[in-house]
């Protein structure tokens, strides 16, 4: 069923890269012992509930908790202006500073936080939150990304850019707009290339809001004293949570300690603050510790996936080289930023694909809507856009009778060609991924296409996308007396193996066995600064920043041995070389290293750059599939994913993270899709909102990576974990394509918009929804 | 809440057990507040993705559902009564050994689901494998490699 298949790579010496060694968490794991937030309560502890707004856009005339305050074992109700006596300006987000705690006059989505009840038992908490009652002046609502565009129903009054990241600076004060960012390149001349064109084709692809549904849900507990604040909350960014709870404090940032354990998924759900806020300022009023723990249904008002728009114009020429190409980028944000500016900006950058293309124009734009916000989702945008250009890749190809991997490969962008940023692809093996799709999933050579209502077809896809940049991250190593090592780094553990992966880098560093080394928990009373778990960064920042620790240790072993006159070179242990130093078994040596990676902001005006990002990632799917011509049912039988990781660390690992990926897509390719009626989410369930189970999975899905090496990353690896959601989308809309000649263009495709395309393809009329 | 508790008493991984627990009052969160026995865990809130399945007389509930005053006399596993001291169960060392899990925290529904499989079906087919964990989601999409553990846990427990 599954074939490992992912490369091993050069060997290194101390023999731990390459390693398919089973994560160091595993028995806890399996044992149910594994430390989860969730599972936290600390003593003295309330927990609180929270009531949701019930209209998308409204002025908040009156709130009334009497009710839900004289219920018995209700401690005390919160509301917006509460929050106000202990955090004067309580607006967050990484990019702009525009989410209050709590509602604050106005309400932007169906379901923002309004008020809070706090109870020693979460089921009164919970009835009590029933009682609240909200009266609200409703207010006009934007929901779909184009309208938004051009709406007169502002959702904010003005931008506030947080001042995080320079090059939003500039947004600072705009008003009557709901655009909150807009990134654009420009490159050649698009005017002459179009027409000059053979051919100029013309689509839009458009994707649903769609949400992450981690199987732990969001969690925070806090516990607020006159001597700072602890936090232990579910998060993938445990430094930039400090950061900006430090800000809402008006606090040094060694005054807050935030700490998490593994999380039980997180898929970008859980960067930046978000429940965290809360839980701090609840504990401060309450002066109890508070734990905000949510339900599966309030995840889907928390955080979800960017909803979008692409429409994209192509210049052929009939020979079918690409000349230039057009993209339109529109995102659904929702009602607060998140980090949605940098998604519409970063995902832009490589909006026009994997493509040798010489004129380039790309609008990328991020859209505040009356919905819930949008974020971060495994691909930072780039799933949305993949789906999009691969899709009208494949009909630019079958539309000039060509086969859509020749277009492909003539058209590919390879190693030592610029990107349309400018930047020169290095280290990114786009022609062998290509190749191997192909190969895996047999492209060219015959199969069964099936008969009568069952037809089957192949389609391949594939993807390229920069990393975040700048980030920094830095570690510690201590070595202890008796030669045992403790790597200290804030890379939070979602399952994707990174405490595997990195106390692998720093056993090789440290020539020891990874069994050896002990990794701890990011908190940032002890773990340093890292800028967080996303965008498939940890390899290869905190991966760097390890290497770089382990040095130091080995250099201040060296110079102790020197020290204590022990000959360069010597095999004698460790432990020995601290007792001639100490006397006894005693002593420490700490080493730390840091890593930002070079990175230069792209032209305002033009979007280009030389380098925009550390390293490219790039990754191809191939699909087989059946369709029901009678029902529309599509039944994925083959599924491959293939990605340049450079080394793989730990194959086993990648090769679960690369079929992960394609498992966790196929559910947005096929069933997820938040359904909204006048801005009310329909279906914020598992009964209504179908994620991928056990009987979804193709009869065969492979995930394998090309040999490959990134030179700058650590032994040569780079980072994995979004490069297996590229493909899948298109490779399934090609494939449905190839089996039964009709062309979804939105997301989820289901067996009603299959069957509504074959029907439409075969002249019939069929009623509306 | 409203009614008042009363007492229920059990087998809890074979040791005996009591507690008072109200009408309302859910397995999971009994066997969470009062046992500290974290293994099962709610996510879904609807007995849909199997996190929280506790087994009950040796039949397979979703914890979140099932009322814990039905829970009297019964006799009661969870995950945290497979292992032997630190010797893990057949299935437990088939998780590890296939990779089969990344974030774990379905990882209890589907071990405590796989036994129930392999008792009822020691040599199970595909269908059985898949109709049997049918109610066990995994967002990280662990799936092919849950199916390999799910095979080698067959082969461990072959007898010979």
């Amino acid at each position: 069923m599954s074939e490992a298949k992912v490369m091993p790579g050069q060997a290194m010496p101390g023999g731990q890269i390459g390693r398919s060694l089973p994560r160091v968490e595993a028995r806890a794991k399996v044992t149910g012992r594994a430390e989860y937030i969730h599972n936290l309560r600390l003593p003295g502890m309330l927990w609180a509930k929270i009531a949701r707004s019930t209209v998308p856009h409204g002025c908040i005339r009156g709130i009334d908790t009497s009710a839900a305050k004289a219920m018995s074992g209700v401690h005390s109700v919160v509301i917006g202006e509460d929050i106000l006596t202990v955090i004067p300006d309580p607006y967050f987000g990484p990019a702009f500073h525009d989410q209050p705690i709590l509602a604050l006059g106005k309400v932007r989505f169906a379901g923002e936080p309004v008020a809070v009840v706090l109870a020693e038992d979460p089921k009164i908490a919970e009835a009590a939150a029933q009682e609240i009652s909200v009266d609200y002046e409703e207010l006009p609502a934007v929901y779909d990304e184009i309208e938004a565009m051009t709406s007169t129903a502002y959702v904010h009054d003005e931008l506030k850019p947080a001042g995080m990241f320079a090059d939003l600076k500039h947004l600072a004060g705009k008003r009557d707009t709901n655009i909150a960012l807009g990134y654009h390149l420009r490159r050649g001349d698009m005017d002459t290339a179009f027409a000059e064109a053979d051919h100029v084709f013309e689509h839009t692809f458009r994707t649903p809001q769609q949400m992450h549904t981690p199987l732990e849900p969001h969690c925070a507990i806090a516990d607020a004293t006159s001597a700072g604040v602890t936090v232990h909350s579910s998060t993938q960014t445990p430094s930039s949570v400090r950061v900006e709870i430090a800000r809402l404090l008006g606090l040094p940032e060694n005054r807050v300690r935030v700490r998490t354990a593994f999380l039980g998924g997180g898929f970008g759900a859980k960067v930046y603050v978000k429940m965290e806020a809360l839980a701090v300022a609840l504990s401060l009023l309450a002066r109890r510790p508070v734990k905000v723990a949510l339900t599966m249904e309030e995840q889907f008002f928390t955080i979800s996936k960017h909803g979008s728009t692409f429409r994209i114009k192509s210049a052929v020429t009939k020979d079918g080289r690409i000349t230039a190409r057009t993209c339109e980028v529109i995102y659904n944000g929702g009602a607060y930023a998140d980090i949605g500016p940098r998604v519409a900006q970063k995902s832009g950058f490589s909006a026009a694909g994997p493509y040798d293309i010489a004129n380039v124009a790309i609008d990328s734009y991020e859209t505040y809507t009356n919905r819930p916000t949008a974020g971060a989702l495994r691909g930072f945008g780039m799933p949305q856009l993949v789906w999009a250009y691969e899709s009208h890749t494949d009909l630019i190809a079958r539309a000039l009778g060509l086969d859509p991997v020749e277009f492909r490969r003539k058209n590919l962008l390879r190693d030592g060609q610029p990107q349309a940023t400018g930047t020169v692809l290095k280290d990114t093996a786009t022609g062998a991924v290509l190749d191997r799709v192909c190969e895996r999933i047999g492209w060219g050579r015959a199969f069964d296409r099936g008969s009568g209502t069952t037809r089957r077809g192949r389609g391949i896809a594939i993807g390229l996308k920069a990393s975040i940049a700048p980030t920094t991250s830095v570690a510690t190593i201590a070595v202890a007396a008796d030669g045992s090592a403790t790597l200290y780094c804030g890379t939070v553990d979602m399952g994707q193996g990174s405490t595997t992966a990195l106390a692998q880098i720093a056993a090789e560093a440290l020539g020891i066995d990874a069994e050896a080394v002990r990794v701890v928990a990011p908190d940032t009373d002890v773990t340093p600064y890292d800028m967080g778990t996303l965008g498939s960064r940890s390899t290869f920042h905190m991966g760097n920043a390890v290497r770089a620790a382990a040095d130091e240790v080995k250099g201040k072993l060296a110079a102790m041995a020197a020290e204590t006159g022990v000959p360069a070179g010597t095999n004698l242990p460790i432990a020995e070389i601290f007792r001639r130093k100490y006397g006894m078994q005693a002593g420490t040596i700490v080493g730390s290293g840091s890593f930002v990676p070079d990175y230069v902001s792209p032209d305002h005006a033009t979007g280009l750059t030389p380098n925009a990002t550390p390293y490219w990632m790039t990754g191809g799917s191939g699909a087989e599939v059946e369709v029901d011509t009678e029902t529309g049912q599509v039944r994925v039988l083959r599924l491959v994913n293939v990605a340049d990781a450079g080394v793989a660390i730990n194959p086993r690992m990648v090769e679960t993270q690369l079929t992960g990926a394609a498992v966790m897509q196929l559910g947005f390719t096929l069933s997820e899709e938040m359904v909204f009626t006048d801005g009310q989410l329909r279906n914020p369930n598992f009964a209504d909102y179908k994620i991928p189970g056990i009987r979804d999975m193709p009869d065969r899905l492979d995930g394998e990576t090309v040999a490959a090496r990134q030179e700058s990353g650590p032994y040569g690896a780079k980072g994995v974990g979004e490069t297996g959601t590229f493909g899948v989308s298109p490779a399934i809309a090609n494939a449905i394509h190839d089996a039964v000649g009709v062309r979804i263009t939105e997301l989820p495709i289901t067996a009603e918009a299959v069957y509504r395309a074959l029907r439409q393809a075969a002249g019939d009329k069929l009623p509306e929804e | 809440m409203s009614a008042a508790p009363r007492p229920i008493h059990f087998t809890l991984n074979g040791a005996t057990a009591e507690c008072m627990v109200a009408p309302h009052e859910t397995l999971v969160d009994v066997l969470r507040d009062r046992f500290a026995l974290y293994g099962p865990r709610e996510s879904c809130g609807q007995g849909l993705c199997g996190c929280c399945t506790i087994l009950v007389d040796g039949a397979a509930v979703s914890g979140c559902l099932y009322l814990a005053a039905f829970a009297d006399s019964a006799g009661i596993i969870t995950v945290e009564g497979l292992a032997d001291g630190d010797a893990l169960h057949p299935v437990q060392e088939a998780f590890i050994e296939a990779g089969a899990f990344q974030c774990g925290f379905c990882t209890p529904g589907f071990i405590l689901m796989t036994t129930r499989l392999l008792d009822a079906h020691p040599e199970p087919s595909d269908d059985q494998i898949r109709h049997y964990l049918s109610g066990n989601l995994c967002r990280c999409g662990t799936y092919p490699q849950i199916i390999e553990a799910v095979r080698l846990a067959a082969k461990k427990l072959k007898p010979g």
